[in-house]
Protein backbone atom coordinates (compact mmCIF):
# COMPACT_ATOMS: atom_id res chain seq x y z
CA UNK A 1 0.00 0.00 0.00
CA UNK A 2 2.38 2.41 0.99
CA UNK A 3 4.22 1.19 -2.05
CA UNK A 4 1.17 2.48 -4.12
CA UNK A 5 1.03 5.50 -2.21
CA UNK A 6 4.86 6.73 -3.32
CA UNK A 7 4.92 6.02 -6.68
CA UNK A 8 1.35 7.96 -7.19
CA UNK A 9 3.32 10.69 -5.47
CA UNK A 10 6.28 9.95 -7.59
CA UNK A 11 4.13 9.80 -10.74
CA UNK A 12 2.23 13.59 -9.40
CA UNK A 13 6.13 14.80 -9.18
CA UNK A 14 6.73 13.63 -12.91
CA UNK A 15 3.62 14.87 -14.02
CA UNK A 16 3.96 18.06 -12.66
CA UNK A 17 7.86 18.56 -13.83
CA UNK A 18 6.74 17.90 -17.09
CA UNK A 19 3.96 20.41 -17.04
CA UNK A 20 7.07 22.92 -16.50
CA UNK A 21 8.83 22.03 -19.42
CA UNK A 22 9.05 22.24 -23.11
CA UNK A 23 5.74 21.25 -25.10
CA UNK A 24 5.65 21.49 -28.96
CA UNK A 25 3.48 23.66 -30.89
CA UNK A 26 2.93 23.66 -34.28
CA UNK A 27 2.65 26.79 -36.98
CA UNK A 28 -0.85 26.31 -36.41
CA UNK A 29 -1.21 26.11 -33.21
CA UNK A 30 1.19 29.03 -32.82
CA UNK A 31 -1.21 31.37 -35.57
CA UNK A 32 -4.78 29.71 -33.79
CA UNK A 33 -3.18 31.38 -30.24
CA UNK A 34 -1.88 34.83 -32.29
CA UNK A 35 -5.54 35.11 -33.34
CA UNK A 36 -7.05 34.51 -29.75
CA UNK A 37 -4.80 37.67 -28.66
CA UNK A 38 -7.11 40.18 -28.16
CA UNK A 39 -5.62 43.10 -26.60
CA UNK A 40 -2.39 40.67 -25.86
CA UNK A 41 0.84 42.11 -27.86
CA UNK A 42 2.67 38.68 -28.83
CA UNK A 43 6.63 38.70 -28.95
CA UNK A 44 7.34 35.38 -30.69
CA UNK A 45 11.22 34.67 -30.80
CA UNK A 46 12.50 32.05 -33.06
CA UNK A 47 15.67 30.77 -31.63
CA UNK A 48 18.32 28.01 -30.64
CA UNK A 49 20.09 26.29 -28.58
CA UNK A 50 22.90 25.72 -30.51
CA UNK A 51 22.81 29.46 -32.02
CA UNK A 52 25.04 32.00 -30.90
CA UNK A 53 23.07 35.21 -31.65
CA UNK A 54 20.18 33.66 -29.88
CA UNK A 55 21.14 32.86 -27.00
CA UNK A 56 23.02 36.32 -26.54
CA UNK A 57 19.59 37.76 -26.96
CA UNK A 58 17.27 35.48 -25.38
CA UNK A 59 17.78 37.45 -21.66
CA UNK A 60 16.58 40.80 -23.48
CA UNK A 61 12.91 39.08 -23.66
CA UNK A 62 12.74 38.53 -20.09
CA UNK A 63 13.86 42.20 -19.64
CA UNK A 64 10.93 43.40 -21.88
CA UNK A 65 8.36 41.93 -19.56
CA UNK A 66 10.26 43.51 -16.68
CA UNK A 67 9.68 46.65 -18.17
CA UNK A 68 6.31 46.20 -18.87
CA UNK A 69 4.72 44.58 -15.55
CA UNK A 70 1.59 46.16 -16.58
CA UNK A 71 1.12 45.31 -20.11
CA UNK A 72 -0.77 42.76 -21.75
CA UNK A 73 2.44 41.44 -23.13
CA UNK A 74 3.10 37.78 -23.98
CA UNK A 75 6.68 36.60 -25.06
CA UNK A 76 6.77 33.38 -27.16
CA UNK A 77 10.17 31.33 -27.08
CA UNK A 78 9.71 28.89 -30.15
CA UNK A 79 12.88 26.40 -30.05
CA UNK A 80 13.88 25.35 -33.22
CA UNK A 81 16.49 22.58 -32.03
CA UNK A 82 15.86 19.35 -33.21
CA UNK A 83 12.55 17.25 -31.25
CA UNK A 84 15.27 14.60 -30.19
CA UNK A 85 17.32 17.22 -28.40
CA UNK A 86 14.57 18.27 -25.76
CA UNK A 87 15.75 16.17 -23.13
CA UNK A 88 18.79 16.03 -23.63
CA UNK A 89 19.62 20.02 -24.78
CA UNK A 90 16.59 22.34 -24.49
CA UNK A 91 15.25 21.70 -21.15
CA UNK A 92 18.71 21.77 -19.46
CA UNK A 93 19.73 25.00 -21.29
CA UNK A 94 16.17 26.52 -20.17
CA UNK A 95 17.16 25.58 -16.44
CA UNK A 96 21.07 26.96 -16.88
CA UNK A 97 19.61 30.48 -18.23
CA UNK A 98 16.46 30.67 -15.62
CA UNK A 99 13.98 31.37 -18.62
CA UNK A 100 10.87 32.59 -17.14
CA UNK A 101 8.92 32.80 -20.62
CA UNK A 102 7.18 30.24 -22.23
CA UNK A 103 9.13 27.57 -24.37
CA UNK A 104 8.37 25.19 -26.85
CA UNK A 105 9.83 23.45 -29.51
CA UNK A 106 8.44 24.06 -33.24
CA UNK A 107 6.44 20.01 -33.80
CA UNK A 108 5.99 20.59 -37.77
CA UNK A 109 8.60 18.17 -39.53
CA UNK A 110 8.02 20.11 -42.66
CA UNK A 111 10.23 23.04 -42.84
CA UNK A 112 8.62 24.30 -46.00
CA UNK A 113 5.43 24.36 -44.53
CA UNK A 114 6.18 25.99 -41.22
CA UNK A 115 8.53 28.46 -41.88
CA UNK A 116 6.16 30.41 -44.42
CA UNK A 117 3.25 29.97 -41.98
CA UNK A 118 5.02 31.48 -39.07
CA UNK A 119 5.48 34.04 -41.64
CA UNK A 120 5.94 34.82 -45.35
CA UNK A 121 9.43 36.93 -45.08
CA UNK A 122 11.44 34.51 -43.08
CA UNK A 123 13.46 32.45 -45.05
CA UNK A 124 14.30 30.10 -41.89
CA UNK A 125 17.79 32.21 -40.74
CA UNK A 126 17.70 32.22 -37.14
CA UNK A 127 17.59 34.52 -34.77
CA UNK A 128 14.66 36.37 -35.94
CA UNK A 129 11.33 37.93 -34.28
CA UNK A 130 7.70 38.09 -34.55
CA UNK A 131 5.56 41.16 -32.87
CA UNK A 132 1.91 40.82 -33.28
CA UNK A 133 -1.05 42.87 -32.16
CA UNK A 134 -4.12 41.27 -32.88
CA UNK A 135 -6.85 44.02 -31.35
CA UNK A 136 -4.67 46.36 -34.42
CA UNK A 137 -4.13 43.76 -37.03
CA UNK A 138 -0.62 44.91 -36.61
CA UNK A 139 2.43 42.73 -37.88
CA UNK A 140 5.90 43.04 -37.94
CA UNK A 141 8.78 40.38 -39.17
CA UNK A 142 12.35 41.18 -38.28
CA UNK A 143 14.57 38.68 -39.70
CA UNK A 144 17.76 39.30 -37.45
CA UNK A 145 19.32 39.67 -34.49
CA UNK A 146 18.47 42.76 -31.69
CA UNK A 147 19.70 44.59 -29.58
CA UNK A 148 17.64 45.22 -26.13
CA UNK A 149 17.26 48.78 -27.43
CA UNK A 150 15.95 47.92 -31.02
CA UNK A 151 13.34 44.98 -28.66
CA UNK A 152 11.91 48.11 -27.25
CA UNK A 153 11.70 50.16 -30.17
CA UNK A 154 9.73 47.51 -31.96
CA UNK A 155 7.65 46.18 -28.70
CA UNK A 156 7.00 50.02 -28.58
CA UNK A 157 5.54 50.37 -32.30
CA UNK A 158 3.54 48.16 -32.61
CA UNK A 159 2.15 47.96 -28.88
CA UNK B 1 -13.87 31.54 -61.42
CA UNK B 2 -10.94 29.36 -62.77
CA UNK B 3 -9.45 32.46 -63.73
CA UNK B 4 -9.44 33.93 -60.33
CA UNK B 5 -8.58 30.19 -58.71
CA UNK B 6 -5.27 30.12 -61.43
CA UNK B 7 -4.46 34.10 -60.60
CA UNK B 8 -4.94 33.40 -56.98
CA UNK B 9 -2.39 29.94 -57.45
CA UNK B 10 0.12 32.28 -59.53
CA UNK B 11 -0.03 34.32 -56.97
CA UNK B 12 0.81 32.10 -54.22
CA UNK B 13 3.63 30.73 -56.13
CA UNK B 14 5.50 34.07 -57.10
CA UNK B 15 4.97 35.39 -53.20
CA UNK B 16 6.19 31.39 -51.92
CA UNK B 17 9.36 31.60 -54.22
CA UNK B 18 10.48 35.39 -53.85
CA UNK B 19 13.64 36.22 -51.92
CA UNK B 20 13.77 39.21 -49.60
CA UNK B 21 16.70 40.88 -51.76
CA UNK B 22 19.67 39.74 -54.04
CA UNK B 23 19.16 36.99 -57.00
CA UNK B 24 15.39 35.38 -57.56
CA UNK B 25 15.17 32.27 -59.25
CA UNK B 26 16.06 32.83 -62.96
CA UNK B 27 18.27 36.16 -62.74
CA UNK B 28 21.83 36.14 -64.24
CA UNK B 29 24.46 35.93 -61.93
CA UNK B 30 27.50 38.47 -62.02
CA UNK B 31 31.11 36.69 -62.23
CA UNK B 32 33.34 37.06 -58.85
CA UNK B 33 36.70 36.21 -57.72
CA UNK B 34 37.15 35.34 -54.24
CA UNK B 35 40.08 34.40 -52.27
CA UNK B 36 40.39 30.14 -51.94
CA UNK B 37 42.28 28.00 -48.79
CA UNK B 38 44.69 27.81 -50.78
CA UNK B 39 45.36 31.69 -51.64
CA UNK B 40 44.50 31.34 -54.94
CA UNK B 41 41.57 33.33 -56.29
CA UNK B 42 38.54 31.38 -57.76
CA UNK B 43 35.81 32.72 -60.40
CA UNK B 44 33.13 30.97 -62.26
CA UNK B 45 35.12 31.39 -65.27
CA UNK B 46 37.97 29.27 -64.04
CA UNK B 47 35.58 26.26 -64.76
CA UNK B 48 35.50 26.22 -68.35
CA UNK B 49 34.07 22.66 -68.88
CA UNK B 50 31.15 23.37 -66.44
CA UNK B 51 27.56 22.90 -67.34
CA UNK B 52 26.73 24.53 -63.87
CA UNK B 53 27.59 25.14 -60.45
CA UNK B 54 26.68 24.52 -56.90
CA UNK B 55 27.14 27.71 -55.03
CA UNK B 56 26.97 27.19 -51.07
CA UNK B 57 26.84 29.35 -48.47
CA UNK B 58 28.14 27.82 -45.27
CA UNK B 59 30.56 28.61 -42.50
CA UNK B 60 32.73 26.82 -39.99
CA UNK B 61 30.59 27.36 -36.75
CA UNK B 62 26.78 27.00 -37.02
CA UNK B 63 25.89 23.48 -36.22
CA UNK B 64 23.18 23.00 -39.48
CA UNK B 65 25.88 23.98 -41.96
CA UNK B 66 28.32 21.32 -39.89
CA UNK B 67 25.03 18.36 -40.06
CA UNK B 68 25.25 19.42 -44.38
CA UNK B 69 28.92 19.01 -44.14
CA UNK B 70 29.46 15.97 -45.25
CA UNK B 71 26.60 15.83 -48.00
CA UNK B 72 28.42 18.55 -49.51
CA UNK B 73 31.73 16.66 -49.51
CA UNK B 74 29.45 14.26 -51.34
CA UNK B 75 27.60 16.08 -53.41
CA UNK B 76 30.79 17.63 -55.48
CA UNK B 77 32.42 14.21 -55.72
CA UNK B 78 29.06 13.19 -57.38
CA UNK B 79 28.40 16.27 -59.65
CA UNK B 80 31.93 17.51 -59.99
CA UNK B 81 32.75 15.14 -62.66
CA UNK B 82 29.16 15.50 -64.27
CA UNK B 83 29.79 19.35 -64.40
CA UNK B 84 28.53 20.26 -61.68
CA UNK B 85 31.03 21.91 -59.17
CA UNK B 86 30.40 22.85 -55.61
CA UNK B 87 31.75 26.44 -54.80
CA UNK B 88 31.34 27.13 -51.20
CA UNK B 89 31.24 30.81 -49.87
CA UNK B 90 31.88 31.78 -46.26
CA UNK B 91 29.68 34.58 -45.99
CA UNK B 92 30.24 35.34 -42.35
CA UNK B 93 32.16 38.50 -40.94
CA UNK B 94 35.29 37.37 -38.58
CA UNK B 95 34.81 40.16 -36.60
CA UNK B 96 31.69 39.11 -35.61
CA UNK B 97 32.00 35.32 -35.52
CA UNK B 98 36.00 34.57 -34.68
CA UNK B 99 35.43 30.88 -35.58
CA UNK B 100 34.51 32.00 -39.50
CA UNK B 101 38.55 33.89 -40.15
CA UNK B 102 40.00 32.74 -42.83
CA UNK B 103 42.73 31.22 -41.33
CA UNK B 104 39.80 29.50 -39.25
CA UNK B 105 38.53 28.32 -42.50
CA UNK B 106 41.61 27.39 -44.17
CA UNK B 107 42.21 24.71 -41.06
CA UNK B 108 38.62 23.13 -41.82
CA UNK B 109 39.26 22.19 -45.43
CA UNK B 110 42.65 20.85 -44.64
CA UNK B 111 40.98 18.63 -41.89
CA UNK B 112 38.35 17.94 -44.19
CA UNK B 113 40.19 17.43 -47.25
CA UNK B 114 37.46 19.93 -48.82
CA UNK B 115 37.97 18.56 -52.90
CA UNK B 116 36.01 22.05 -53.66
CA UNK B 117 37.04 25.57 -53.35
CA UNK B 118 35.81 27.46 -50.00
CA UNK B 119 35.81 31.12 -50.43
CA UNK B 120 36.42 33.91 -48.00
CA UNK B 121 34.08 36.76 -49.21
CA UNK B 122 35.83 39.99 -47.03
CA UNK B 123 33.28 42.78 -47.42
CA UNK B 124 30.54 40.37 -48.07
CA UNK B 125 29.84 42.00 -51.24
CA UNK B 126 29.19 38.74 -52.61
CA UNK B 127 26.95 37.51 -50.29
CA UNK B 128 24.79 40.10 -50.43
CA UNK B 129 24.65 40.56 -54.49
CA UNK B 130 23.68 36.91 -53.89
CA UNK B 131 21.05 37.45 -51.01
CA UNK B 132 22.14 34.74 -49.01
CA UNK B 133 20.76 34.78 -45.46
CA UNK B 134 21.82 31.91 -43.75
CA UNK B 135 24.11 28.78 -43.79
CA UNK B 136 23.59 26.84 -45.30
CA UNK B 137 22.25 28.38 -47.97
CA UNK B 138 22.60 26.72 -51.74
CA UNK B 139 22.37 28.82 -55.36
CA UNK B 140 22.20 26.28 -57.85
CA UNK B 141 23.61 27.81 -60.94
CA UNK B 142 23.15 26.67 -64.82
CA UNK B 143 25.34 28.01 -67.51
CA UNK B 144 23.85 29.34 -70.59
CA UNK B 145 24.92 31.19 -73.62
CA UNK B 146 22.91 34.52 -71.67
CA UNK B 147 25.09 34.04 -68.54
CA UNK B 148 25.13 31.78 -65.64
CA UNK B 149 21.21 31.74 -64.41
CA UNK B 150 19.99 31.22 -60.98
CA UNK B 151 17.79 27.37 -61.45
CA UNK B 152 17.52 26.96 -57.72
CA UNK B 153 17.36 28.26 -54.54
CA UNK B 154 17.49 26.71 -51.05
CA UNK B 155 18.25 23.65 -49.27
CA UNK B 156 20.18 20.25 -50.33
CA UNK B 157 17.22 18.22 -48.92
CA UNK B 158 14.73 18.82 -46.36
CA UNK B 159 15.79 16.51 -43.83
CA UNK B 160 18.65 17.78 -41.50
CA UNK B 161 18.37 15.82 -38.46
CA UNK B 162 19.04 12.67 -41.04
CA UNK B 163 15.68 11.37 -39.69
CA UNK B 164 13.31 12.18 -41.97
CA UNK B 165 11.66 8.90 -43.99
CA UNK B 166 10.30 11.33 -46.37
CA UNK B 167 13.41 12.78 -47.75
CA UNK B 168 13.42 14.81 -50.94
CA UNK B 169 16.50 15.64 -52.50
CA UNK B 170 15.40 18.85 -53.43
CA UNK B 171 19.33 20.15 -54.80
CA UNK B 172 20.02 16.79 -56.42
CA UNK B 173 16.19 16.68 -57.74
CA UNK B 174 16.90 20.03 -59.19
CA UNK B 175 20.12 19.03 -61.16
CA UNK B 176 18.13 15.76 -62.41
CA UNK B 177 16.11 18.75 -64.01
CA UNK B 178 18.72 20.69 -65.79
CA UNK B 179 20.43 17.72 -67.08
CA UNK B 180 17.61 16.97 -68.63
CA UNK B 181 17.10 19.85 -70.02
CA UNK B 182 13.98 21.04 -67.95
CA UNK B 183 13.94 23.93 -65.14
CA UNK B 184 13.34 22.23 -61.78
CA UNK B 185 9.89 21.86 -60.58
CA UNK B 186 10.73 22.93 -57.07
CA UNK B 187 13.25 26.04 -57.98
CA UNK B 188 12.74 27.67 -54.12
CA UNK B 189 12.91 26.17 -50.17
CA UNK B 190 13.24 27.51 -47.01
CA UNK B 191 14.77 25.79 -44.52
CA UNK B 192 16.10 26.73 -40.74
CA UNK B 193 19.55 27.89 -40.91
CA UNK B 194 21.89 30.32 -38.92
CA UNK B 195 21.22 33.80 -40.25
CA UNK B 196 24.11 35.20 -41.52
CA UNK B 197 26.43 37.37 -39.47
CA UNK B 198 26.78 40.74 -41.19
CA UNK B 199 29.35 43.20 -40.16
CA UNK B 200 28.41 45.58 -37.34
Amino acid sequence: MKALFLSIVCYLCIAQLQAQQVSLLSADQLNERLKQGKDTVFVVNLWATWCVPCVKELPFFGRLQHAYPDNPLKILLISLDFRSKIKSEVEPFIKKMKLEQEVFVMNDVDQQTFIDKVDKQWSGSIPATLLVNTAKQQRKFIPNELTYEQLVDQYESIK
Amino acid sequence: MKRLTTFLLLAFIVKASAQTSGYQVGALVSDFSLKNTNNKTVALSDYPDAKGYIVAFTCNTCPVAKAYEERLIQLNSKYAPLGYPVIAINPNDPDVSAGDSFQAMQERAKSKQYAFAYLYDPGQEVTRQFGAERTPHIYLLQKTAKGNKVAYIGAIDNDPEEANPQRINYLENAIAALQKGKQPDVAFTKAVGCGVKFKK
